[in-house]
């Protein structure tokens, strides 16, 4: 017998690549990890500034010249905050300055302050402090993301607009908050203004009509394959093809989508229930081959138990078998799932990719999703976009996180052991 | 011994694909007795068993013939529902395979299928009825609520029997049903077997030549897809007509 302390060669061979193989293991762990801090850590580090916003005080006069106390509805709000714009700072004179002044707050202060007026009718007639959203430029600097150094001819605002926002500073006319309306608001132009809601809504929306219409159909036909086709060519052929459409490209579905859905049922451009059709043509070989491999998973001794007790092939399938099957069904449809909601280039065949800035409220209406929303402002040249795509990343992933937190909690509820 | 026959199996050939695996079997089963399929193994002693209700349907490359009456109505005419016939023959498995549900459940599954049982409180006598028929209502009835699975595999073997006789079938079959349990186990679902009988009769396949003579009255010898001897127990064991019927027995062939 040879000795058990010392090693012979042959055996510290083993031991030698036995190690190896797990360290490479751990190796490959670690860079993956890398990559996902790097690229998670970047993301939050960019998109973070989206989350906050500047808001500017001005000092609007409501006297009877500016608002009819009898019909304010009718005032000029837009001359009124400019007035109260050249009144804070009279030293602009030219039109030039002028129009940098008018820059400083956000293109919507007009209807800020209408909404001002409605919601305080009693201030009609005063001098009213009021806040305006700063533009997307001025929150740029008071997150510190300009380089107040550079040369002027380099920076989006020029010495006579910081002097002028570093007034505004001075005077403690100048709050920085949480971006409620980046939750709020609708797609726009100005960077300061855009929100996510149109986009979550619209993937929400779309994720919905695709669910509904790929989960059933995925299922049924799942267990019909598994459970109760016979075995032959056709079945053979069948399988295959699931699994070939799995690995088409997805825009080859946004092309069908745009010929048959589009132009010829003529289905509603650019709306959630094609987008839904579209992207369910994607998820239904996702759903359908996670379902059979959890079908098939059930051990068979739980079939012939429930058809040796007499029950029907439909019963025992529905029963017993689709029962310890569902947590395996579920996961694969969260995953077909995650992966329509990331898809973007079969939207982009339906016309999903337009400029929408109202909250879609139903399927039919126009509407955007939110990889093509992140698609839209990274291509937007504003600086201030370039934190609207990482925050509205960000969102995206939220939403996966959270499909994918519904889905580990569905399999708890539902697994059980056989 | 036709007379009391329940189950009379006519020149019964059984094929998967190409493959004979059964030749011309012609078997009598006799009412309320324990009737024991003995052979080596890939006999076909088990593919007969599965025959009598109908589960090698389940196998799409099977293909049986000849004829299998059950009270003189042949289970394979066209017209037979399945569903039917399993509810009168019954089946507990090699491996013990309750539902991953309640003890309840498992044995409630078939009589509510079935519309066995017009209440509630008719439920849970036919429950306690069964588990006290399969020995195991002493062991359980604290617990009904509690899954199957948790149960020890001799428990659980109980359970299957108890869930098969819940819909008062006319035969249960038994394809070796102690094969996965220990010696105590096993003795004690042989005793239940004898018990079953009065009510039941029983076919049962087993490895264990002890076992069938323990447990049947009569006993069938199966060897490479034929029945080779069938008759009492007795007789075969102490004086078995055909050799191989002899080898198998002393253990030289199996």
């Amino acid at each position: 017998m040879t000795d058990l302390i010392t090693p012979s060669a042959q055996l510290k061979r083993r031991n030698a690549s036995e190690s190896r193989f797990q360290w490479y293991g751990r190796g490959a762990i670690f860079v993956s990890l890398a990559f996902l801090v790097v690229m998670v850590g970047s993301i939050i580090y960019k998109g973070s500034g989206a989350f906050t916003t500047t808001d500017v005080a001005l000092v609007i006069d409501l006297g009877p010249e500016a608002v009819d106390p009898a019909a304010p509805t009718d005032a000029r709000v837009e001359k009124i905050v400019k007035d109260a714009l050249k009144a804070r700072f009279p030293e602009a004179t030219k039109r030039a300055e002028r129009r940098m002044l008018y820059g400083l707050i956000s293109n919507d202060a007009g209807f800020e302050l209408e909404r001002f007026i409605a919601a305080n009718p009693a201030a009609i007639g005063t001098k009213a402090k009021v806040w305006f959203r700063a533009s997307d430029d001025f929150d740029i600097l008071m997150k510190g993301s300009m380089d107040r150094e550079a040369p002027e001819s380099e920076r989006r605002l020029s010495d006579l607009e910081i002097s002028w926002i570093d007034s505004l500073v001075a005077d403690n006319d100048v709050k920085r908050g949480f971006n409620w309306s980046f939750f709020t608001n609708g797609d726009s132009r100005e960077p300061e203004l855009a929100g996510i809601l149109s986009a979550l809504t619209g993937s929400a929306l779309t994720l919905l009509v695709c669910f509904c219409f790929s989960f059933p159909v995925a299922i049924m036909a799942a267990i019909y394959l598994e459970e109760f086709a016979p075995k032959n060519r056709l079945s053979d052929i069948i399988e295959v093809n699931i699994n070939n459409l799995a690995a088409v490209p997805s825009i080859v579905f946004g092309l069908l989508g745009l010929s048959v859905l589009l132009n010829t049922f003529g289905m509603p451009r650019s709306s959630p229930l094609v987008g839904g059709l579209v992207l369910s043509l994607m998820t239904l070989p996702t759903i359908i081959i996670a379902a059979r491999a959890s079908l098939r998973a059930v051990p068979p001794s739980i079939r012939e138990a429930a058809l040796g007790m007499g029950a029907s092939p439909v019963q025992a399938t529905f029963h017993h078998v689709a029962p310890l099957a569902l947590p395996g069904i579920l996961t694969g449809t969260i995953v077909g799932m995650a992966q329509a909601l990331g898809e973007t280039a079969p939207l982009l065949m339906i016309g999903m990719v337009a400029f929408i800035v109202d909250v879609p409220h139903s399927i039919l209406e126009p509407a955007t999703a939110l990889p093509v929303q992140i698609f839209l402002w990274a291509d937007a040249p504003e600086r201030a976009f370039l934190e609207k795509t990482s925050a509205a990343i960000i969102v995206l992933l939220l939403f996966l996180i959270t499909m994918n937190l519904l889905a580990i909690v569905l399999r708890r509820r539902f697994e059980k052991r056989f | 011994m036709s007379k009391t026959a329940i189950i009379t199996a006519k020149d019964v050939d059984v094929f998967y694909g190409e493959k004979q695996a059964l030749n011309k079997i012609a078997l009598d089963i006799p009412e309320n007795k324990v009737t024991s399929l003995i052979g080596p193994s890939g006999c076909g002693k088990s593919t007969f068993l599965r025959c009598i209700n109908r589960m090698n349907d389940l196998v799409d490359i099977c293909r049986v013939e000849g004829s299998i009456q059950i009270k003189d109505q042949d289970i394979y005419a066209p017209e037979v529902d399945v569903v039917a016939l399993r509810a009168k023959v019954g089946m507990v498995f090699q491996k013990p395979n309750p539902f991953p549900k309640s003890i309840y459940e498992n044995v409630a599954y078939g009589p509510k299928i079935h519309g066995l049982a017009k209440s509630k409180t008719d439920m849970d006598e036919l429950v306690e009825w069964s588990l006290q028929k399969a020995g195991l209502w002493k062991e359980v009835k604290d617990r009904l609520d509690q899954p199957g699975t948790g149960l020890s595999g001799g428990q659980q073997q109980r359970l299957c029997i108890a869930r098969t006789i819940a819909v008062k079938p006319q035969v249960v079959l038994m394809d070796e049903p102690c094969s996965a349990l220990d010696p105590i186990a096993t003795a004690i679902i042989e005793e239940l077997i004898d018990e079953l009988r009065s009510n039941f009769t029983i076919v049962i396949v087993t490895h264990s030549m002890q076992q069938a003579a323990r447990v049947s009255q009569r006993t069938a010898f199966f060897h490479l897809g034929e029945l080779v001897e069938s008759g009492a127990t007795k007789s075969i064991f102490t004086s078995p007509e055909d050799e191989r019927t002899q080898n198998y027995i002393m253990g030289r062939i199996g």
